[in-house]
């Protein structure tokens, strides 16, 4: 069973970098690493791929640059080889565009699955996994919290609001995974080590017959019109205790529909 | 006001590798995931969980060094130098010495030493977190003094007849094996051999569970042996030779324990930069008042020196240079003072809050405070400096 698990590679969320002010969005000019919400797609890859017995988890991503180290990481943790289309036309790319050039690369790799994160952890637009299916034509399920696989079919847990819907899709299909639902791996020093020796085919957008025009700055069909600094914090609400505090917890959480 | 910091400006090392850093941000993933969590009730608890063995086992930890064929990775010193710095920071040093005590400390000799079928059984699954391992050398009249012990073992046909005593084994109260230390010849340095010995052996006894200053998340037993039998083919290596593998892997242990106290130091000079810089006196940060930016400095130095010096013992260990044990003597005997000297600055430096046990500066206090005792006391390090010096 071939598994393909689209992943992106981020700047460190834990040492960001800046937004420009030209093109209000990240400045990627640092040292990517994989984004942690991949890593639970990766997992699902390699525990499907383990109990099928038999192929590999094919990784799938796109940069401007020829950056790999986040393939790296999922590599070490057992991928078998990785997909990067690399091009400085990708540059300013925006969801569709990002789904379009996924799609061409994933059309190149015999799938059984494909798997994703449900949103990017500096893009959260929330909206590829499903535009990779439509491009594809094939079946989606989205927020899956455990995939299973029956021949030809996969049994997809679809996390909802009150608890789960129980659906089946066809094979291949495009799944989207919950972050949290399994434990990614930790990978090993001699998984390191090995995943230096592992292919990493490297395309640009000629490769893959995309028109740069389409992508990129040139091809967005989105566009960032104002960026804003988070609201700082605001100091909480002190409760003083004169009798009547749980009335008053109990209308503040009413106030925020907690109860 | 002076920027905040909270993460320490590592300086790349020479010694390292890509590879290296990689591994390093495993590690510290572990570390935030499956070990800060749970320091607090691990600490109260007297030992971590045991599911914890697994899962460093999973992720290669507990055999960095020893041969891929038992499971391990093949690697060097360096890589367990990266290990220990990292694990340290998990605010739990008990927790970091229950793991390489069991890597480090309890397969060191069997990796070296065992027979094939000794490593088949005992240390391939112990890589894999399966097994609890623990050395047992220490008994109550045999501390540095490693050629006083008295723990007896008797040959009787095709077996050893093993009875005495151990004190302070780390993982001792639930180890599943102990790379024992045992008389089996004459009083004196020649008389000493080392055995594998199975810990549900009829006999053997754990007694207390020892209530110590610091690294409270590693048990710390004494042992009991009452005429326990176990097959002669438990002997590691030569009989009589016990006393020179146990002297020959001091060395790992007392790299790790230089390589915890580099990673202390960074942990701790984090939790007081980012302290001094948020704690407002007189009308501004801590961070700010020169008489701290220069104590910050003097940390920064001893710690960079205790890293080099590790660092490059750590790699003279791994070419088995014969200057290695006098660089890990001086890595050791260099590491636990610079790291008290820390520990004691951090904590005056956070006043009151330092106090608190709600905050971890005390838990470290009180962890590093064997550091200048356990595998060698720094009164031994200077001897042993000493000796290679004249």
């Amino acid at each position: 069973m071939n598994v393909v698990v689209c992943v992106k590679q981020i700047p460190d969320p834990a040492d960001p970098g800046q937004m420009d002010p030209e093109t209000r969005t990240l400045k990627r000019d640092v040292k990517l690493i994989l984004d942690e919400s991949d890593s639970y797609g990766v997992e699902m890859g390699l525990q499907l791929v383990d109990a099928a017995g038999e192929g590999e988890v094919v990784l799938v991503s796109m940069v401007p640059n020829n950056e790999v180290s986040g393939l790296r990481t999922a590599l070490a943790m057992g991928a078998g080889s990785a997909v990067l289309v690399s091009d400085e036309a990708l540059a300013g790319s925006d969801a569709l565009s990002t789904a379009k050039v996924l799609a061409a690369a994933i059309r190149r790799c015999e799938a059984d699955l494909i798997i994703t994160a449900t949103e990017s952890s500096d893009g959260y637009t929330g909206t590829v996994p499903v535009q990779i299916a439509e491009l594809l034509d094939l079946p989606s399920a989205t927020f899956a919290k455990s995939i299973e696989i029956d021949g030809d079919v996969a049994k997809v847990q679809r996390q909802t609001e009150d608890g789960y819907d129980e659906i089946e899709c066809s094979l291949p299909c495009v799944v989207s995974v919950t972050a949290g639902v399994v434990e990614p791996r930790y990978p090993s020093f001699k998984g390191i080590m090995a995943a230096k020796n592992k292919p990493v085919d490297e395309l640009d957008l000629a490769a893959l017959g995309i028109d740069p025009a389409t992508v990129g700055w040139a091809g967005a069909r989105q566009e960032i019109v104002d960026i804003a600094e988070a609201p700082a914090g605001e100091a909480g609400e002190i409760i003083h205790d004169e009798g009547d505090a749980h009335e008053r917890i109990l209308a503040f959480l009413d106030d925020l529909k907690i109860l | 006001m002076p920027q905040l910091q909270t993460t320490y400006p590592r300086p790349p090392s020479s010694f390292l590798s890509d590879d290296h850093d990689d591994f390093r941000r495993t590690v510290a993933s572990f570390v935030e995931r499956e070990i800060r969590p749970n320091a607090d009730a691990w600490e109260q608890d007297g030992q971590c969980s045991r599911e914890l063995y697994a899962k460093a086992g999973a992720a290669g930890f507990l055999g960095l060094r020893y041969d891929p064929e038992l499971g391990g990775s093949g690697l060097d010193f360096m890589a367990t130098c990266v290990l220990a710095e990292e694990l340290a920071k998990g605010d739990s040093i008990g927790t970091a010495v229950a793991l390489m005590a069991q890597s480090e400390f309890a397969l060191a000799i069997l990796a070296d030493e065992a027979s094939d079928e000794l490593k088949a059984a005992w240390m391939a699954p112990a890589i894999a977190g399966e097994l609890i391992g623990a050395i047992g050398v220490s008994e109550p009249d045999a501390g540095s003094d490693v050629a006083a012990i008295t723990t007896r073992a008797r040959r009787d046909g095709g077996d050893y007849v093993i009875s005495g005593q151990k004190t302070f084994i780390s993982n001792g109260t639930r180890a599943d094996f102990i790379t024992l230390a045992v008389r089996t010849g004459e009083a004196g340095p020649r008389g000493i051999s080392l055995v594998v010995f199975p810990t549900d052996t009829p006999g053997f006894e754990v007694g207390r569970r020892l209530d110590k200053l610091g690294a409270r998340a590693s048990d710390t037993g004494e042992l009991f042996f009452d005429e326990c039998r176990i097959p002669a083919t438990n002997l590691v290596g030569e009989e009589g030779h016990g006393l020179r593998y146990i002297l020959s892997h001091f060395g790992g242990e007392r790299l790790v324990i230089a390589a915890f106290a580099v990673g202390i130091m960074e942990r701790l000079i984090e939790l007081g930069l980012d302290y001094a810089g948020s704690r407002e006196v007189f009308g501004g940060p801590i961070l700010g008042l020169q008489t701290w930016r220069h104590r910050f400095a003097e940390m920064a130095t001893r710690l960079e020196a205790t890293r080099l010096l590790a660092h490059h013992a750590a790699r003279l260990l791994s070419d088995h240079e014969p200057p290695g044990d006098m660089a890990v003597s001086m890595a050791k005997l260099h590491a636990a003072d610079a790291v008290q000297f820390v520990a004691a600055e951090v904590l005056q430096l956070h006043g009151g809050f330092g106090q608190m046990e709600e905050s971890p500066i005390p838990r470290y206090y009180r962890d590093v405070a064997g550091f200048s005792i356990g595998a060698g006391t720094s009164e031994i390090m200077r001897e042993l400096i000493a000796r290679a010096l004249i």
